[in-house]
């Protein structure tokens, strides 16, 4: 059933949300421009950017919280770009908790369902089953302030869940997590997401957290839209350097095409993809994630091997990562990530000069940025 | 599911807009509309023609009024330069020593507040008035007149200074010190270069709160001025003695003219004082210093002395049979049936004024900032009704008690039936202390998760329900500190309600003022005295609940 | 058993009577008067109006003279007050004059004496007693300063009693602007206004009250009051070291009055509440509080009270006090309040 509702756009049926042509104004600042988005019935999808890329405002403009400067959204078919938050349908979770903190853990969890009048013995059972949902049984008697940040984030996701809404919203909720309580919470909010289903949009800033929940990762900077896709897709195929930067790694060396599949860079002339929408001629940035250059068996005759001397290697535990200078152009510089088998195998150290090959399926083409 | 899709009748947002709409029409009408009504009535002759500035020619060419304008504002100086400093080094006691016993001092410092102004001026007329037993201090100068009115007004003003002063001070960041140490900097220079810059905004702040309470105060003046006239002892007597309406009116706004000069420099000191601190700063510690702390505590120990002297002076005189010729002790004038036409009823109404005021002024208030501060209404209704809410504390309370006047008793006003009630008291009280409890209500709701009304409602809880079930209980703590504020200054205020009350509503605080006038001293440091004491007692029992109730009801507050 | 059905029955009776006395107090009828009456004065009148008129209940509406009587004209247009009780003729004539008040004599008036009667044009008004200035001397402070009692006005405006003086505002003061008018009749203008440039510079402060001369005098707060005469007499009955001296020029006085205002909605009420004023209970009521009543039957004197007074009451034109009030107290706001400043 959950993977079932991997759907991604296009496939079949109508998208459970349908954003169209959002722009949202704050005075004269552009805060979202231009956003559409449809999103299937059960899908995880991720909001990831820097902070102040709008990613929080698309989220408050879903729900309701902050109304859009113009634009539509629909959620299950109907139009609700003027409805006011309590006319929406959707649970929400923040960073901050925003538990009450003067009811107990259970009348957090119940506080939407008493008011909608449900007999007394019923949400009583719903609060439990949420409690153990959440892997709370037992704490329902509790204030939040005797929960630990993980355990009052799980009564926050209980509280959410408690009126079965259609949608679920996490604004950044894990940031405010220790890196282990984070790791885990994010399996445990992924399972129950996928157990019930529920449609969910997670802003966060944390491309990790992203990569390993969502189903879909919708890449934001600046209030435009830079790339929707699988987390595959957006790491292996970044549709703009900003993408491919933000998310992991990349070296982007200046560069101008010479034509399909030929690419000049520092005077050199590479072999690269094919590219169809790029002119020969024109401009272009050139990346390659440090992970993806090769230094083992290279023998320096390959089509695109360069001779670089390892200007500074830093010990990162698993890894290392080395900061190269191409030998015939010093201040051109290259991160590559080695890992601790590669370094022992060939002793490298700092001062030497090895040839490395740049594959040329691991290469990406960009047209070259104009202010950057 | 398909209910919670249901439109409802009326929605949210516009109940939201309507409170807040109706919130400001309630404002304009306690606030807005009096200050217009004083505004236009300094434009009237006595029929009610409008003749542009006459009145206020009259005023400017009259010996009289002139000479008041330049004694208010000479008196309001001094007092000023006397307080600022003394504060200064006491609040410094307070935050940069290790004197001890500083609770102790703080709650000395704070006496006055819970006092009438005009109670330190009873006082003084027992200490240095020509009976007095400290007279020949004053080396034949007499205390009636500019000398009593600025001793009394720095009594009345210091806690005012000391608490600005103090809050600066507390604000320094204690690594500062630190590097300086490690510099090996000179204490002095640390003084002049850290200490004194640091706490320069709040100084100037503490200044003009002093010079507008001064200025604007009636009380002191009235019963320790003799015959030097003050703009607001002049104000009540073309107002109260001659029913000059005009030229109160234009009394009022000459008035209002330093006191919102004050508010704005004031707001625009805060402004700059916000990028002070960063959120990294520490503390200070201060260093053990014997030799610093002996002096200062000597120091707070002789101002002390004075303040709690200032007090116990009237309370003791209130017992007194027969001053200065039968010391012995009495409660006769306590008897005030023989003093006061009401007898012990102006008192009663005191009490049942401020007990409203507290109640319902601080519903109002909190209710107000609730709705300005956390539901969603439009923008500009939210401006104008912050604004509406920052604007008393611009107005000294006689302006708003003038304003009262006319705005009631104009002919044909529709509020005439208010005339004299306690619900204009009522009125007018919460409108003049309004601001300071809008800003303890907003910095408490400011504090709130700000997300708890998108959660409400993405629960479909309407906002009043969050209100009554989560943000009320929270702000207990504020929503008390808001109605002893309200209750305290109710019982002591004078300036705003001496113009406003009616037969049968007259307040314990002017039924001291008319005591003293027909020279029953006694009995009007006795009346006093119930004010000071019940006033304190709401403090004292505020203390109380907030240790051992809360500390009971508010469970969650305990990790 | 019984006993317990007594009780029962006696408290139903008790609950029964309270109800009745709430009823009762709900119709009475409410009398807004306006008074410059003392302050201890009001709870004693209060009762014996509502004792002699059982449907009426007294609001009273109390300040100094000058103030009531600005209150009064200030509220021409939109009356307020049912009745004035205890308010200076000087006043009632000037409301007399505006046609303010209502034309009413009340039952017994012509058996008072002439000088408390409503002598020209429409009765309206009715005395109820005299109040006169009394110089108050306190010996104690005068014995430290090598004074000599004064007996003579002018003798108050000797070196002796520089700054030592105290005297009340006339436009605020009934007390003090029946001494100024009576300095102005004995002395006449120009010697009058002479008199009191040179009193001035004595004059320590002018006081809101007509009381509090007196009131300070006996504290030795001041040495010399200029002051009501009831109030001086009290203070020494008190204990308060003070002697009442009438000077040998004569004293100002004047005439507290009742009267009902023109367009009250409860006349009455009012005009039961003005009969009662005139009877000689009401006088026996006044006399404790004043030397001189309305009622020739009625004679009172007060402890302390100096007997000389009454033979020395200056001869007073109310018409001319009450026409001329408005001219006198601009003159002398002018002469006293802008030079007012004490060095």
């Amino acid at each position: 059933m959950a993977s079932s509702q991997r759907q991604t756009e296009g496939t079949a049926g109508a998208p459970f949300v349908s954003i169209r042509s959002l722009d949202k104004f704050y005075g004269s600042f552009k805060a979202l421009a231009d956003i559409n988005l449809d999103v299937a019935r059960g899908e995880f999808v991720s909001f990831l950017g820097p902070s102040g890329c709008g990613k929080t405002t698309l989220l408050r403009a879903i729900a309701g919280l902050d109304r859009q400067s113009s634009g539509s959204i629909a959620i299950g078919g109907r139009d609700v770009s003027q409805a006011p938050p309590s006319e929406r349908d959707f649970g929400i979770v923040f960073q901050s908790y925003a538990l009450f903190p003067n009811l107990t853990i259970a009348e957090n969890i119940g506080y939407g369902l008493v008011n909608r009048r449900r007999p007394r013995d019923e949400i009583t059972a719903r609060v439990q089953e949420l409690l153990a949902m959440v892997g709370l049984p037992g704490q329902a008697g509790k204030y939040p302030a005797q929960l630990s940040g993980g355990q009052q984030q799980r009564v926050a996701l209980a509280r959410a869940l408690a009126t079965s809404p259609g949608l679920l919203l996490l604004d950044e909720p894990l940031s405010a997590l220790d890196a282990q309580v984070r790791i885990r919470l994010r399996e445990e909010i992924r399972e129950v997401q996928k157990r019930l289903g529920v449609t969910t949009f997670m802003v966060t800033h944390d491309q990790e957290e992203a990569l390993s929940m969502a189903d879909r990762i919708v890449v934001m900077n600046h209030g435009v839209i830079e790339q929707i896709g699988t987390p595959e897709e957006i790491y292996r195929a970044p549709s703009t350097p900003f993408v491919a930067d933000f998310i992991g790694r990349i070296n982007l060396l200046p560069g101008v095409l010479r034509e399909a599949g030929r690419v000049e860079v520092a005077e050199r002339v590479f072999s690269c993809p094919a590219s169809s929408d790029l002119a020969p001629g024109s401009k272009i940035e050139v990346g390659i994630r440090p992970e993806a250059i090769r230094v083992r068996g290279v023998s320096g005759n390959e089509a695109n091997a360069v001779r670089v001397r390892i200007h500074d290697l830093e010990f990162l535990g698993a890894f290392c990562r080395a900061l190269l200078a191409v030998e015939a152009r010093p201040d051109l510089h290259l991160v590559a990530d080695f890992s601790a088998n590669l370094m022992r195998d060939l002793a490298l150290a700092e001062g030497m000069v090895i040839p490395v090959e740049l594959p040329v399926e691991a290469l990406r083409l960009f047209p070259a940025r104009s202010a950057a | 599911m398909n209910e919670s899709f249901a439109r409802p009748l009326v929605r949210e947002s516009t109940i939201a807009n309507a409170l807040v709409a109706t919130l400001i029409v309630t404002l304009i009408l306690m606030i807005g509309w009096p200050l217009w009504a004083l505004l236009s009535k300094s434009l009237q002759d006595g029929t009610g023609a409008f003749i542009g500035l006459a009145n206020f020619r009259t005023y400017f060419s009259t010996p009289s009024m002139v000479a008041a304008l330049v004694n208010s504002l000479w008196v309001a100086a001094l007092t000023t330069t006397i307080v600022v400093p003394l504060a200064f080094v006491y609040a410094y006691a307070l935050t940069r020593s290790r004197m001890p016993g500083k609770g102790l001092f703080t709650a000395l410092a704070l006496l006055p507040i819970f006092a009438p102004s005009l109670l330190s001026a009873i006082s003084l007329i027992y200490l240095f008035g020509n009976q007095g037993f400290l007279k020949e201090l004053l080396l034949g100068h007499s205390i009636y007149g500019p000398i009593g009115i600025v001793f009394a007004e720095s009594c009345y003003c210091f806690p005012h200074a000391v608490m600005i002063i103090a809050t600066g001070l507390r604000l320094a960041d204690g690594r500062l010190y630190e590097v300086a140490e490690a510099l090996g900097t000179r204490p002095s220079r640390v003084f002049f270069t850290i200490t004194l810059p640091g706490v320069r905004y709040a100084a100037i702040s503490a200044a003009f709160v002093v010079f507008t309470l001064v200025i604007t105060d009636f009380g002191i003046p009235k019963v320790i001025g003799g015959q030097f006239s003050v703009l607001a002892t002049d104000a009540y007597k073309q107002i109260v003695g001659q029913q000059n309406f005009e030229m109160g009116a234009v009394v009022g706004l000459v008035l209002l003219v330093p006191a919102i000069l004050a508010f704005f420099v004031d707001r625009h000191i805060q402004k700059r004082q916000v990028a002070l601190l960063s959120a990294r700063a520490v503390p200070y510690e201060p260093k053990p210093a014997p030799g610093r702390d002996l002096a200062l505590t000597l120091f707070c120990l002789a101002i002390a002395s004075v303040l709690v002297a200032m007090l116990g002076m009237a309370i003791w005189a209130s017992f007194i049979r027969y001053w200065p010729y039968n010391l012995s002790l009495t409660l006769a004038n306590y008897e005030f049936e023989n003093f006061e036409p009401g007898a012990w009823g102006p008192y009663l109404t005191s009490l049942k004024m401020a007990g409203l005021v507290a109640v319902l002024g601080t519903a109002l208030i909190f209710t107000g900032a609730y709705l300005v501060e956390k539901t969603k209404v439009a923008a500009p209704l939210r401006g104008i009704a912050h604004f509406l809410a920052m604007l008393p504390m611009a107005v000294p309370g006689l302006v708003l008690g003038l304003g009262y006047v006319f705005f009631i008793n104009t002919k044909g006003s529709p509020f005439g039936v208010l005339y004299g009630t306690l619900a204009v008291l009522v009125i007018n009280t919460v409108a003049h202390f309004y601001t300071v409890g809008h800003i303890t209500a907003t910095t408490a709701l400011k504090q709130i998760d700000p997300e708890f009304e998108a959660v409400s409602s993405s629960l479909k809880v309407p906002f009043w329900v969050t209100f009554r079930r989560v943000t009320m209980p929270i702000s207990m703590p504020a929503i008390l500190d808001i109605a002893v504020y309200m209750f305290v200054n109710a019982m002591t205020t004078i300036s705003a309600v001496i113009f406003l009350y009616g037969p049968a509503t007259k307040l314990a605080s002017i039924s001291v003022i008319h005591m003293d006038e027909s020279g029953a001293t006694a009995p009007a440091a006795a009346m006093a005295t119930c004010i000071v004491l019940t006033a304190i007692a709401a403090k004292l029992i505020h203390l109380v609940m907030d240790k051992l109730v809360f500390e009971r009801l508010q469970a969650w507050r305990r990790r | 058993m019984k006993s317990r059905l007594f009780q029962g029955a006696s408290l139903c009776v008790a609950a029964l009577s309270v109800f009745a006395s709430a009823a009762l107090a709900q119709t009475r009828t409410k009398l807004t008067a306006y008074t410059a009456l003392e302050n201890d004065q009001l709870p004693p009148f209060k009762a014996a109006i509502e004792a002699a008129v059982p449907d009426v209940e007294i609001v009273w509406v109390r300040d100094s003279t000058g103030v009531i009587t600005a209150r009064f004209l200030a509220e021409k247009d939109n009356p307020r007050a049912d009745l004035v009780i205890g308010l200076a003729a000087t006043s009632t004539l000037l409301f007399e004059k505006m046609n303010l008040l209502e034309s009413y004599s009340p039952t017994g008036a012509d058996k008072l004496r002439p000088a408390f009667r409503d002598g020209a044009g429409d009765y309206t008004w009715t005395g109820t007693a005299a109040i006169l200035a009394v110089v108050c001397y306190n010996t104690v402070e005068a014995k430290k300063a090598n004074a000599v009692a004064p007996v003579s006005w002018d003798d108050l405006t000797k070196a002796d009693f520089k700054g030592k003086v105290v005297m009340p505002h006339p436009a605020s003061s009934g007390t003090g602007y029946l001494q100024v008018a009576a300095w102005l009749q004995l002395m006449g203008e120009e010697k009058g206004w002479a008199f009191m440039d040179k009193l001035h510079d004595n004059v320590a402060v002018y006081t809101h009250s007509g009381s509090a001369p007196c009131v300070q005098a006996a504290k030795g707060e001041r040495m010399v009051g200029i002051g009501f005469d009831m109030r001086g007499a009290r203070e020494k009955t008190n204990g308060a070291p003070i002697d009442l001296i009438v000077p040998k020029e004569g004293v100002g006085w004047d005439v507290e009055t009742t009267a009902i205002v023109k367009g009250t909605k409860n006349l009455a009420a009012a005009k039961k509440v003005a009969d009662w004023t005139a009877t000689k209970g009401a006088n026996e009521l006044f006399s404790k509080y004043s030397a001189i009543v309305a009622h020739p039957e009625v004679k009172n004197a007060p402890p302390n009270y100096p007997a000389e007074a009454e033979g020395k009451l200056v001869k007073n034109d109310f018409a001319w006090m009450a026409a001329e009030r408005d001219r006198i107290l601009k003159e002398w706001v002018k002469r006293y309040e802008s030079k007012a400043q004490p060095k």
